[in-house]
């Protein structure tokens, strides 16, 4: 083990190093818990939550793709107050004492919704929020918001005025103009911005003539969309002056080398923990290595030096 | 307690049919031991190799002593196919025991139980069976088959009746294994297979006013409770077939 230096700050915390579990594909972080090692995590983005939790999507869920997977989950979660109930004391117990920050990640159906969801995370334990404007599995949820950047902006107001906890705002790679909405979201309020979430793509099952979704359309994630997310983050790094967290198909410590190289503060790994759920252990040891290497000492070294 | 993931070596592989085979590997971890019906996330390729995900496969039996698992399963795409072609010595990724699988400790030693198995579902059912002998239980079975029956000389020292149906009429009863079944005649019927016959497993075992508990499939991504993938829609709201299940109350997924 080397002695590079991986710790990470991001809107006033120290982390254990840039490496998040991502919403969604890291349940609350105690699944987990005991198979990667803590000390090289530096924080959890809890699985989507929304005020009043729901069931999420009925037929497929999952579907293969080359080096990716296309998920149509629905945003199934237990709601807000069981999560302050129940999950958060969970993730209080296991992660809080090896430092492992904790972001509640939440969705909603409508600014009302956000806004009141907001409200009641702002009040729990949570570090940080991570407002998923971008989930493209669920009707008139999220993605409207994800779109367009006056709407994104909109929601983003609504809930910073409702919330003290640091904000960090999640954006899809189907905005319609990734710097504008990096700025709108930035202007409203955000303290940070993470994406990317994933790409909606479409399969059809040739059995059965159909759509392999019930929603038609699905999000893809893994390596096959890594390079379109890169290119998205070096855009949100040259936007605006607030923290950007990357992800998108990282898998391996060069993978998430590049993001930071591309000016991340953090980054996020999420599909390749289902490939090995021990990934984030290895991610940290071949950035570790390749500092050490390569004479970097600390991440601050490198991070934003591929824009010259 | 929750799963783990370790590098293992595979101890043996043998082919049972054309389709089906025994693959066997070891598990060191004494903290973590399996018992039947949990399953576990098997992967021998690399992230771009093959399939993205892992698949997930029912434990066929546990050996404490030679810390040895063994997986049957059926070769239907990509996964089972790179499982197929692996070999005494080579690398595999295991990552379990996921699920609740059966809980034979619960059974009451009295009760008359069947186990009733389709195709590949009759997997995770022997070492089911072994755990009830090691309680002095000993169940019927009742096995269901397209056309050819396998790994059933295996059941035969555990079951007391032990009835095979194939739908070709190869082989045992001509029709499907829920036809010979007769609920009544038992306490508690256990059953793993394709849904529909665990859906007439069900049917026949409510009319009959007996407890029927099933054992559940999906696709997993995660196959740890985490990204709920594999979401069953019961009647008690959305549950996970890798950690709330995969074995259920026959009246939570099928009831109406």
């Amino acid at each position: 083990m080397s002695e590079q230096n991986l710790k990470t700050s991001l809107l006033g915390f120290s982390l254990n190093s840039p490496l998040m579990g991502a919403s969604g594909t890291f349940g609350y972080g105690v699944e987990y818990a005991h198979m990667v090692e803590l000390p090289k995590l530096g924080a959890v983005c809890g699985k989507g939550l929304t005020l009043h939790g729901q069931y999420g999507n009925e037929g497929e869920r999952l579907w293969e793709t080359p080096s990716g997977l296309m998920n149509s989950i629905g945003l199934q979660n237990p709601g807000v107050e069981h999560f302050i109930q129940v999950e958060l004391p969970e993730m209080e117990a296991q992660l809080r004492p090896a430092g492992v920050a904790i972001i509640a990640n939440l969705g909603g159906h409508s600014e009302e919704e956000y806004e009141e969801g907001a409200a009641l995370l702002s009040a729990s334990s949570v570090d940080m929020i991570e407002l998923n404007i971008s989930c493209p599995n669920v009707k008139q949820g999220g993605m409207v918001y994800g779109v367009k950047a006056e709407a994104a902006a909109q929601v983003v107001r609504r809930v910073r005025a409702a919330c003290t906890k640091p904000l960090m705002v999640k954006l899809s790679p189907q905005a319609e103009d990734i710097p504008a909405m990096c700025r709108a979201v930035e202007e409203a309020g955000a303290d940070a911005i993470s994406l990317t979430n994933t790409f909606q793509g479409c399969a059809i099952d040739l059995e059965k003539r159909r759509p392999v979704f019930n929603n038609i359309f699905a999000g893809l994630s893994g390596p096959a969309i890594r390079p379109l997310a890169l290119r998205m983050v070096w855009q949100a790094v040259g936007a605006v002056n607030i923290p950007v967290v990357g992800l998108g198909g990282i898998a391996t410590g060069r993978d998430a080398l590049e993001f930071i190289m591309a000016g991340a503060q953090a980054v996020q790994v999420g599909a390749a923990n289902f490939v090995d759920p021990r990934v984030i252990n290895r991610i940290y040891d071949e950035m570790a290595d390749w500092m050490q290497a390569n004479g970097v000492k600390s991440l601050d070294e490198i991070r934003g030096c591929a824009r010259g | 307690m929750p799963a783990v993931c370790c590098d293992s070596v595979v101890l043996d592989q043998i082919a049972l049919t054309e389709s089906v085979r025994l693959l066997s590997a070891s598990w060191n971890d004494p903290e973590h031991l399996p018992h039947a019906g949990q399953f576990f996330m098997l992967r021998c390729w690399g992230m771009g190799e093959g399939p993205f995900l892992s698949r997930p496969i029912s434990l066929h039996y546990w050996d404490p002593g030679k810390k040895m698992v063994e997986f049957l399963y059926e070769i239907k795409g990509e996964g089972t196919r790179r499982l197929a072609q692996l070999e005494a010595g080579d690398a595999i990724q295991l990552t379990g025991p996921s699920g609740n699988g059966f809980d034979a400790q619960a059974i009451p030693q009295r009760a008359r139980l069947a186990l009733v198995g389709g195709g590949i579902g009759t997997a995770p059912l022997y070492q089911l069976a072994r755990e009830l002998n090691a309680r002095g239980i000993r169940p019927d079975g009742y096995f269901g088959f397209r056309d050819e029956p396998f790994a059933m000389e295996s059941f035969r020292g555990l079951c007391g009746v032990v009835r095979v149906a194939t739908d070709s009429g190869r082989f045992g009863f001509h029709g499907l294994v829920t036809e010979m079944l007769e609920p009544e005649n038992y306490d508690l019927i256990l059953t793993c297979g394709p849904v529909p016959m665990m859906r007439g497993v069900y049917s026949k075992c409510a009319a009959a006013g007996v407890r029927c508990l099933v054992s559940m499939e999906n696709k997993m991504a995660c196959g740890i409770g985490a990204c709920l993938g594999c979401t069953c829609h019961t009647k008690e709201g959305p549950r996970s077939v890798c950690k709330n299940g995969p074995v259920f109350e026959g009246s939570e997924v099928f009831g109406e």
